[in-house]
C-alpha cells in the first residue's frame, strides 16, 4: 500500500467491486446450507394418508391414530354431547371457527362430516401439546359445568367436543381438523380432501 | 537445571507470548483486595464448563443420536458402561450446577453494580454466554429422547410458530420435519456438542479479556484503578491475581466439590428437579405427559409465558424477560455502583425482584391452577416493573457517600 498514489479512485472501485461480488457469492453459498435444514424427501414423503376403521366405536370412546407423525383422534359423539355444543357457545373464542383451520365441509359448528364422529388432530394450537381427553364425569374433574372436552396439560388449554377453544386461555385457536373422507360408513381416510362431505 | 529452563522458556516467548500471558492474566493481574463470598461464582463456572465438557466428551462416545436408539443408548450407558453411571451423573448434575453458578454470578453483578460503567460490554458477553447456556441446555434435554425430552423441545420449538407469517416454516426448518423427529434429534445432537460449545468458549475467552481490560469490580464498587502507587503504577488497592485469588479460588472449588458430589452420589435426581421422573419413560409422539414443565432453571420464564392468556404475547413477554437484562448497565442510573451505598427504595425494589424471580421458579413447575396463575401474574409485573421503573427509582434513591478508598 503506497500513499503516494494520487488518483485512489480506481483502488477504490476495485475494493467496491470484489466486496460485493465476495458479498454476492457469500449469499449463494449460504443457500444450499439452509436449504440443506429443511426437512428431506424421506421426511416429506412420509405423509401418506391413513385409513381409520370406526365400525367397532362406542359413544364417548377415542381412537388415536399417528398421520404425519402426529395424533389424529376419531371421538363418536353422543346425542346429549351434540346438544351441549350449543350450550357452550357463549364461552367459546371462535364458535364460528371463522379464524381457525379446517376444511371447508367442517367449518361448522359440530365441526365434522358426519355429526356424531368427530375427527382432529391431537396437538394444542398453543405449543404442541397432545391434549387429554376428559369425558363429562370424569375423575379429573373440572367443576360441574364441564360438559365434556379436551384439556391441555402444559399451558391449562380447554377445548369443547368439537376441538373449539374457550376463552381466557392460551390457545388462540380451535383445534385443527385435518383433510378427510369417508370411504364407506365405517371406514374413514385422513389425509385426502372429501369429495361428497360438503354439508 | 534453571537454565536450562530459563533457556526454554526464552526460546518460547520469542515464538509465543507465554510469559506475556502469565503476567497479564495471572501474576500482574491486579484484583481489589477486598472480594468477599460472591466473588468465587465466576470461577466455579469455569470449573463446571471443564466437567462438563470432559464428562461431554467421553457421553458422546457411548451415545447414539438417532431416535429408534438415543433412549437405549443412555441407559446402556447407565448400566454396561463402566463408571457410565458416574459420569451420566456428573454431566446432569453439572448442567444445573452451572445455573446455580450463574444466576449466583449474575446476583453478584447486581448486587455490586458491576455491570455499570466501564463494564458494559463485559455484562453483555455475559449475557451472550448465558443465552448460549440457555441453548446448550435445551439442546442437550433433548438427547435423552424420554417424554420430558421430546414434548419439552415441542414446545419451545412451537414458540417459533408464534410469529406471524412465517413462523409455522421456521419452526419446520428448525426441526427438519413436521414434528420433532430423527432429523431433529440429530441435528441438536450436532449443535450441542459442536456449534454451541464453540461459540461458547469464544464467549468465554472475550468475557475473561473484557474482565481484565477494565478490571475488576469490587463490593464497594470503587475503581481501584483511580489510586494507583505513583511509582509502580499499581493500584494501592489491588493484589496479584496470583497466587492471591487463585489460592482462594481453590478453597471455593474444595467447597463446591464437597455440595456437588453429595448431590452426584446421593441425590442425583434430586427428586424431580435435576432430573425428571417423566423422562425415564421413552418419547411417545403420541401422548403428552399429564404434567409437564421444563427443569428449575427455565420456569421462571416458562411461568411467565403461561401466565398470559395470549399465544404471541406470551411469547413476547417471555423473550423480553430474558433481554430485558441486556439494558441493565443503562437503566440504573444510581450515583453508586454498589448496594452498600445505595438506599432503601434499592434495596427493597431488589427484594421484591428476588421474591417475584423465585416465585416464578416455583409456579412454573406446577401445574397451572386459577390461583397458581394470578400469582404468576403478579410476579411476572414485578418482575418487569423492575426494570422498566429503573431509570427513576434508581435515580430518587437515596444513596450514601462512597469511600475513596475499598474498605
Amino acid at each position: 500500500m503506497t500513499e503516494s498514489v494520487d488518483d485512489k479512485s480506481k483502488r477504490r472501485f476495485l475494493i467496491a467491486a470484489t466486496t460485493t461480488v465476495g458479498a454476492i457469492g457469500t449469499g449463494f453459498t449460504a443457500v444450499p446450507f439452509v436449504l440443506s435444514m429443511k426437512p428431506s424427501a424421506k421426511a416429506q414423503a412420509a405423509g401418506a394418508p391413513i385409513e381409520i376403521d370406526i365400525s367397532k366405536m362406542e359413544e364417548g370412546q377415542k381412537l388415536t391414530v399417528e398421520w404425519r407423525g402426529k395424533p389424529v383422534w376419531v371421538v363418536k359423539r353422543s346425542e346429549k354431547n351434540l346438544e351441549d355444543l350449543s350450550v357452550l357457545e357463549k364461552k367459546l373464542r371462535d364458535p364460528e371457527s371463522a379464524s381457525s383451520e379446517q376444511p371447508g365441509y367442517a367449518k361448522n359448528k359440530i365441526r365434522a362430516i358426519k355429526p356424531e364422529y368427530f375427527v382432529v388432530i391431537g396437538i394444542c394450537t398453543h405449543l404442541g401439546c397432545s391434549p387429554t381427553y376428559v369425558k363429562e364425569n370424569d375423575p379429573h374433574d373440572l367443576g360441574s359445568d364441564w360438559r365434556g372436552g379436551f384439556f391441555c396439560p402444559c399451558h391449562g388449554s380447554f377445548f369443547d367436543l368439537a376441538g373449539r377453544v374457550y376463552h381466557s386461555v392460551p390457545a388462540p385457536t380451535n383445534l385443527v381438523v385435518p383433510p378427510h373422507t369417508y370411504l364407506s360408513s365405517t371406514r374413514i381416510l385422513v389425509g385426502v380432501e372429501s369429495q361428497e362431505g360438503v354439508a | 537445571m534453571s537454565k536450562i529452563l530459563t533457556a526454554s522458556l526464552d526460546w518460547v516467548d520469542t515464538r509465543f507470548p507465554l510469559s506475556k500471558l502469565w503476567n497479564e492474566h495471572l501474576a500482574e493481574y491486579y484484583a481489589p483486595k477486598n472480594f468477599n463470598f460472591w466473588y468465587y461464582f465466576g470461577s466455579l463456572a469455569l470449573l463446571v464448563l471443564v466437567i462438563q465438557i470432559i464428562t461431554g466428551i467421553l457421553l458422546a462416545t457411548n451415545y447414539k443420536p438417532d431416535a429408534g436408539m438415543a433412549f437405549a443408548s443412555v441407559e446402556y450407558i447407565m448400566r454396561d458402561v463402566e463408571y457410565g453411571w458416574l459420569i451420566r451423573y456428573l454431566h446432569s448434575t453439572g448442567a444445573s450446577f452451572f445455573f446455580i453458578m450463574v444466576y449466583l454470578h449474575m446476583f453478584r453483578a447486581m448486587l455490586y453494580g458491576s455491570y455499570r460503567k466501564p463494564r458494559e460490554l463485559l455484562w453483555i458477553l455475559g449475557m451472550f454466554i448465558y443465552l448460549c447456556l440457555m441453548a446448550e441446555a435445551f439442546l442437550g434435554y433433548l438427547l435423552p429422547w424420554g417424554q420430558m425430552s421430546f414434548w419439552g423441545a415441542q414446545v419451545i420449538i412451537s414458540l417459533f410458530g408464534a410469529i406471524p407469517v412465517f413462523g409455522e416454516e421456521l419452526a419446520i426448518w428448525v426441526r427438519g420435519d413436521y414434528v420433532i423427529a430423527d432429523a431433529t434429534l440429530n441435528r441438536f445432537f450436532v449443535y450441542h456438542v459442536v456449534s454451541v460449545p464453540l461459540i461458547l468458549l469464544v464467549l468465554v475467552v472475550m468475557h475473561i479479556m473484557a474482565l481484565h481490560q477494565v478490571g475488576s469490580n469490587n463490593p464497594d464498587g470503587i475503581e481501584i484503578k483511580k489510586n494507583k502507587d505513583p511509582k509502580t503504577g499499581i493500584p494501592l488497592d489491588g493484589i496479584p491475581f496470583h497466587p492471591y485469588y487463585t489460592v482462594k479460588d481453590i478453597v471455593g472449588v474444595a467447597v463446591f466439590l464437597i455440595f456437588f458430589s453429595a448431590v452426584v452420589f446421593y441425590a442425583p435426581e434430586m427428586w424431580g428437579y435435576f432430573l425428571e421422573a417423566n423422562n425415564f419413560f421413552p418419547a411417545d409422539p403420541m401422548k403428552t405427559p399429564e404434567h409437564i414443565a421444563p427443569l428449575w432453571f427455565f420456569t421462571p420464564f416458562y411461568a411467565i409465558l403461561r401466565a398470559i392468556p395470549d399465544k404471541l404475547t406470551g411469547v413476547i413477554a417471555m423473550g423480553a424477560s430474558i433481554m430485558v437484562w441486556f439494558l441493565l448497565p443503562w437503566i440504573d442510573r444510581s450515583p453508586v455502583k454498589s448496594i452498600r451505598y445505595k438506599g432503601g427504595i434499592f434495596k427493597f425494589a431488589l427484594l421484591l425482584f428476588v421474591i417475584s424471580f423465585l416465585g416464578l421458579c416455583y409456579l412454573g413447575m406446577e401445574t397451572p391452577t386459577p390461583t397458581k396463575t394470578l400469582f404468576a401474574q403478579i410476579f411476572s409485573f414485578i418482575y418487569f416493573a423492575f426494570f422498566i421503573l429503573m431509570p427513576w427509582y434508581s435515580k430518587w434513591d437515596n444513596t450514601k457517600p462512597v469511600p475513596e478508598r475499598v474498605t
